[in-house]
This record gives structure tokens, C-alpha cells and sequence, in this order.
């Protein structure tokens, strides 16, 4: 285990933000934090990095607690977005760099490839204030993984991007993964979560109410979605034994079950009522998790 | 090691490279040389006008004016006199007309008497001048009809011999001190700005770095306290690179007005008899209240959230070093006094208020040490302290503007 998090709980005052949180992320592995505003994900991140101490608890690195020696080995994008805005692009990304013991040669020249392969290597030399937003945030991202660390954290990377920048930095994230670093991001994007991680878990007001691999927490979620598309009037079927939900659509609707034979049953109900367009049987969204765990919690 | 001088190198840099600095360096040198060469410049603006004009005197006795002229040139002064052929209407009519200065009339038989008439009063140099010479020759004169002998004249006339001394043993003598007195004067105040200045620019450099939220990115790769001190360190070098360029260029100033720091103006500042330890302690004195300072400066700059909140948050030290100041300034006068003595072992009085009792007084030499020793301490305190606030101060963002934050940061910080 490279990362891990030990009943970490961490207080300001009489407020808690985490609460008793523990966790495993193994080497090579991408973790995907989802939580909503203040669930406390950010402070999980500052204590894993040791800017905030644990109030009970502790966050290891590689079976030890992470101090400023290890600072080369990890790579951190803060949700707060920051650099120097009137700093030169490069000069930017080769100090930051250097800051994490990086030689200035190797800086220099990473910093262009890095910079090339985001399609922006004329910024090179411009002011950070000059540059859009999500340009800068190109930048940020850069900026944590100049240096090549093994472990890297990220902060809400995709936040107030466009779809295509969002593809471009997916991938390079990915493609990242792929050499070997181990990865912790947040989002409140499900998709996100769902699209790049191996493993996944849900904070809500400082708990941890879901964590697991991505099909294992679907799995233990015990219940799918039956899609039922007719040109007859469904919604009758919502009273059907063992349907949870019920989602009107147009030209049709979604049921929830809790059991793959409710299924079944609506499949044969709905033929009663008339012919059937299309039936699916699917995996419930990470979304749909999302909002029962947590609703679920709030109540 | 690496990532200090990365900080300390980026901190010197980015500071030195700004517009606003080079400016001012620019502009403290130039008017450094334009102070020294002032007298010569005024010159050359003046110096065809008034200045060599001769003086138009209507001498009624006929006798006085070349003992006058013999006497101005005794006293060194640049008037000429030259016995008008004018009567005094035409010389009121010339003056008012402009075409000359003024002019003087003699009279009396044995008691001397004369008139200064100018278009205004408030041209007095020339008068007093005047006025010192007619006493003298008026002396003289009188003199020469009591027919009294030279040495009853110059028994007469013989200054009182009065000499201050001192019973005090630290006391400089009085000679010394005025000597000493106008060279510490300028050192205090260059201490002054120094740390005002430079611990300002730090905690602006803090704030910064927090309202544009680079600093979790910082502190996330390298300690704050290793940030904190590679920048004041960084700030600090630069400081005294910019003092000395102060005073070469101060020293190349006064070369070039072709003074040799001996006389007029430079006499009272004592730099005839400059004492090498003035100067050694005045570069101590400034780099220890720099970085006592400085570490406070980073503490109140890592509270604020916006840069606009900077200088609301350093009005308590700004505060100390006026307090300070005010010790050290009066204290020129009186450096023996008790409350003189007693500030300079308080460590945010001390950078200004001992430099100035070693400065002006032969104290032992423990008395410095100890408040140096007292200041390195509060300096190590501080920083240990700063280091605290600083750690969770960098972290807190809102509406930060209060004193009170500081028990807040260091709860973030502690984790308790």
C-alpha cells in the first residue's frame, strides 16, 4: 500500500471536516474522491500531504508519514488554483519544479515537452495573468507533474474546463497512470470518477459512506435499472412488487430494482399493456449511488 | 539546501528586476549626487547675477571705505566696494529701478554710523556681513582714540575659555560627541528605513503569494519555515546590496563635488574623524533589526488573505520602529538618559537605540553584546513562533484582518 489513510479525523474548533477516515490506495492506482461542497475532501488531501496534521490518526506514505523529504515524489494540484500571475510561463513551471529538487536543465526541457503536448507551447513566455483560464489551468496541471512524482493529488482538475480541453487533460492523466504514478483525484463529476478510476470513494460531511472498486461498490449496491421504452402508457408498472423508483421519460420510463427478477416481471407486465420498443437491464450510474448514499445520509 | 537558494535566489531576483525598485535605486543615487554638487549648481544659475555686483557707498566722512573693503576681505567675504559718484537720490532711484542691489551710507565723525538700503529687508546676508565688519573697524577705531596698547586691546577682546566636561566616564568628550553625533544621526536613519522598508516588502511578498494562492503550492514542496527564511534572507541580501550601492554612490557624490568631507556642511557630521566600529555596528545593528522585523513581517503577512489588508495588519510594528525612532532621535542629545539606556535592551528598540549609545557613548563592551544577544534570542523565538503562525496562516483564507488570527493560525498549523 503506498497511501494510506488510518482513522484519520481532523477538527477545527468544534467542527469536524474528516471523521474517522480510512483508506488504502494502492501503487499504480487511480482513486477517485467524490464528495459534495465541504465533505471534506480538500482536508483529507492537506493532511495526506502533511500541511495539515491529523487531529487523531495518520496518513502514510510508502508506511510512513509524509515530510518534506519526500517532496520530489509528489505532485499537487490544489483546488484553489495559483501561480504567479506576473511570472513568465516557463520560468513559472521550471521554478515549481526546482522547488521539488528538479534540476533546471531537465525542468527547462520538460517543460516544453509538456507544454507542446497540451498545444500551447507559444505561452511559453507570456505572463500567467495573459492566459485564459483554462489555459492557466493547463499550466497548473503541468505544474504538478513537471517533476515526475509517484504520487499525485488532484484537486478538482477538471473544474471550469471545455470538453475538449477536459479530453486532452483525461488522457494525459491517464496516459501518467499508465508510468507507473499513483493518482488521487476529487471531482464532483461522476463520470469523471467513473470513465478513469480504479477505485472510488464517497465523503459526505467528513465520512467516508462508499469506498471500494468502481464494480464492487456498484455490485454491493445490490440494485440495477430496468428501461422500458413502449408507446403504451407505463407508469401503471411503478406499483409492481420490488420496483424502488420509477423515472418517466419520453416514450417510456426507468425502473429501479433491487432484484434481477423484478425484471423480468415488468418485462412480462408490460408486454400485457402492449408491445415493448426496447428493454435494458443496466448497472445503476455512480450518480445514482451518489444521490441515494448521500441523500440517504442526510436524512 | 537546494530548494533555499532556489527561494532565496527567486526572491532576490523578482524583487531586483521590478520596475519600482530599480527606480528608486535610481533615483536615490541621482539625487545623491545632485545634494552633493547643489551649492556649485545653484552657483552657476546665480553666479552672473548679484553675486559679483560691487556695492555702491556714499561715504560722507570720505575715510571709511577702503578700511571697510580691507576688513570684508579679512572676513573673507566676496563684496567689493565701490565709492559711489551718485547722490542718494540717484542711488534710491538706481535701486528701485533694479539696475542695482542696494547701496550704503556711512557717516559720523569718531562714532560710526551707516545705512543698508536695499529693496527688501529679507537680503540680510550681505548686511550682517557688512555689519560684522563696520563693528570691527568701529573697534578699531575707538581704540585708536582711547589709544590703548595692543596687548590692552587684545586683553579686552579675549574669548572666555569654557569648556564642557563630562564627569561621566562612558561620556564621550564634547568634541568628540558633535563629531560623533551627526554621522550616528544619518546611520539611525538609514537603520530607520532600512527596516521599515525591507520587512514592508516581505510581508507585501507574503500576501501575494497568499492572494494568488500559490502558496499551497509552496508549502506543499518545500517547509514554510525553509520559505519564509530563504526569502527574508533572499530580500535581506538585496537590501544590503541596495544600501551599499547607497553609499558608493553617496561616496562617489561628494568625490566628484570636490569636497574632501572636511569642511562647511560635512564638519558637523563628523566624518573627519569617522571611527571604523561606527560603521561595523551600524551594519550589525541593521541586519539584526532587519531580521527581527522581517520574521514579524512574514508572521502578519501570511495572516491576510488579500494584499490590501497588508498594511492595516502592520500598523502595531510599524508602531514599534516609530517608538523606537522617537527614543533614538531625542536621545542624540542625551544619549546618557536612563529610559535611553533601558530601551536599548528591548529587543524591538534596540537596533536603533543601542547603535545609538555605542555610537555616541564608550559603553563596555558587554552592553552591546548582551542586547545583541537579547535580540538573536527574540530573533530565534520569533522565528520558532512565525514559523507556527506562518503554517497555518498561509492556509487560512477570509476575512483575516485582526491579531486574533494569529491564536487561529497556529491552531491550523498544530492540529490541535
Amino acid at each position: 500500500m503506498t497511501l494510506s489513510i488510518k482513522n484519520a479525523t481532523k477538527q477545527f474548533g468544534d467542527f469536524t471536516a474528516v471523521d474517522d477516515i480510512s483508506l488504502d490506495v494502492a501503487e499504480g492506482q487511480m482513486h477517485g474522491f467524490l464528495g459534495a461542497n465541504g465533505a471534506g475532501k480538500t482536508t483529507t488531501f492537506r493532511m495526506a500531504l502533511g500541511l495539515l496534521t491529523p487531529t487523531q490518526g495518520e496518513v502514510l506514505w510508502q508506511g510512513r508519514r509524509i515530510s518534506y523529504a519526500d517532496s520530489p515524489d509528489i505532485g499537487y494540484l490544489p483546488e484553489e488554483r495559483g501561480l504567479y500571475p506576473k511570472m513568465k510561463v516557463q520560468d513559472q513551471l521550471v521554478y515549481l519544479a526546482q522547488l521539488r529538487r528538479m534540476g533546471k536543465k531537465q525542468a527547462e526541457q520538460g517543460a516544453m515537452e509538456w507544454l507542446e503536448r497540451f498545444e500551447v507551447p507559444h505561452y511559453a513566455n507570456k505572463k500567467v495573468e495573459e492566459l485564459s483560464k483554462g489555459n492557466q489551468q493547463k499550466i497548473q496541471l503541468i505544474a504538478s507533474l513537471l517533476h515526475n512524482p509517484k504520487l499525485l493529488i488532484l484537486d478538482e482538475p477538471f473544474s471550469g474546463l471545455d470538453p475538449v480541453n477536459v479530453e486532452m487533460l483525461k488522457k494525459a492523466i491517464l496516459d501518467f497512470q499508465k508510468q507507473g504514478a499513483t493518482i488521487v483525484f476529487s471531482s464532483h463529476r461522476m463520470d469523471h470518477v467513473e470513465e478513469l478510476c480504479d477505485d472510488m470513494s464517497i465523503l459526505d460531511k467528513g465520512k467516508l459512506i462508499v469506498h471500494g472498486s468502481i464494480r464492487e461498490v456498484k455490485r454491493t449496491f445490490g440494485k440495477q435499472n430496468v428501461r422500458i421504452h413502449s408507446d403504451f402508457d407505463i407508469t401503471s408498472l411503478s406499483a409492481v412488487p420490488g420496483v424502488e423508483k420509477f423515472t418517466a421519460q419520453r416514450g417510456g420510463g426507468v425502473f429501479r430494482v433491487a432484484d434481477e427478477a423484478v425484471g423480468q416481471n415488468l418485462l412480462t407486465r408490460a408486454l400485457e399493456i402492449g408491445p415493448v420498443r426496447q428493454f435494458a437491464l443496466e448497472e445503476p450510474s455512480l450518480e445514482e449511488i451518489f444521490i441515494e448514499k448521500v441523500g440517504r445520509a442526510h436524512v | 539546501m537546494y530548494s533555499f537558494w532556489i527561494i532565496f535566489k527567486q526572491a532576490f531576483k523578482t524583487k531586483a528586476m521590478t520596475k519600482s525598485f530599480m527606480i528608486t535605486t535610481l533615483v536615490v543615487v541621482a539625487s545623491f549626487f545632485l545634494l552633493a554638487n547643489l551649492p556649485s549648481i545653484i552657483e552657476s544659475f546665480s553666479g552672473d547675477d548679484d553675486s559679483q555686483q560691487t556695492l555702491q557707498v556714499l561715504d560722507e566722512t570720505g575715510q571709511y571705505t577702503e578700511a571697510l573693503q580691507a576688513q570684508l576681505s579679512q572676513q573673507d567675504s566676496a563684496i567689493q566696494l565701490e565709492a559711489s559718484e551718485l547722490d542718494e537720490e540717484q542711488l534710491k532711484a538706481e535701486v528701485e529701478e533694479g539696475s542695482i542691489d542696494a547701496y550704503l551710507v556711512l557717516a559720523g565723525e569718531g562714532q560710526l554710523s551707516a545705512r543698508y538700503v536695499a529693496e527688501s529687508a529679507t537680503d540680510s546676508a550681505e548686511a550682517a556681513e557688512l555689519e560684522n565688519a563696520l563693528q570691527s573697524l568701529q573697534t578699531a577705531n575707538v581704540a585708536e582714540q582711547l589709544e590703548l596698547e595692543e596687548t590692552e586691546l587684545a586683553r579686552l577682546f579675549a574669548p572666555v575659555a569654557m569648556e564642557r566636561e563630562a564627569l561621566a566616564e562612558s561620556s564621550k568628550s564634547q568634541e568628540e560627541l558633535s563629531q560623533a553625533r551627526g554621522l550616528v544621526y544619518i546611520l539611525i536613519m538609514v537603520i530607520y528605513i532600512a527596516v521599515i522598508y525591507y520587512p514592508n516588502m516581505i510581508a507585501m511578498e507574503v500576501a501575494n503569494e497568499k492572494s494568488s494562492r500559490v502558496m499551497e503550492i509552496l508549502i506543499s514542496s518545500v517547509s514554510p519555515v525553509k520559505h519564509m527564511f530563504a526569502k527574508i534572507a533572499g530580500i535581506g541580501t538585496l537590501g544590503i546590496l541596495q544600501m551599499m550601492t547607497f553609499a558608493l554612490a553617496g561616496y562617489l557624490a561628494i568625490q566628484s563635488s570636490g569636497s574632501d568631507l572636511t569642511e562647511g556642511i560635512f564638519s558637523v557630521m563628523g566624518f573627519s574623524e569617522v571611527k571604523f566600529s561606527t560603521f561595523f555596528y551600524a551594519i550589525l545593528f541593521f541586519l539584526l533589526g532587519y531580521f527581527l522585523y522581517a520574521v514579524l513581517a512574514a508572521l502578519l503577512g501570511s495572516l491576510v488573505s488579500r494584499t490590501e489588508d497588508v498594511q492595516q495588519l502592520m500598523l502595531p510594528m510599524m508602531i514599534l520602529i516609530i517608538i523606537a525612532s522617537f527614543i533614538a532621535f531625542s536621545g542624540i542629545s542625551m544619549p546618557d538618559a536612563t529610559y535611553v539606556t533601558v530601551a536599548s535592551y528591548i529587543p524591538f528598540f534596540a537596533p536603533l537605540v543601542m547603535f545609538l549609545r555605542v555610537g555616541l557613548l564608550d559603553i563596555p563592551l558587554w552592553e552591546p553584546l548582551l542586547s545583541i544577544a537579547i535580540m538573536l534570542l527574540t530573533i530565534g523565538l520569533l522565528g520558532w513562533f512565525g514559523a507556527r503562525v506562518y503554517r497555518g496562516g498561509v492556509l487560512m483564507y477570509g476575512s483575516s484582518q485582526s491579531l486574533k488570527d494569529i491564536r487561529r493560525a497556529i491552531k491550523l498549523g498544530n492540529g490541535k
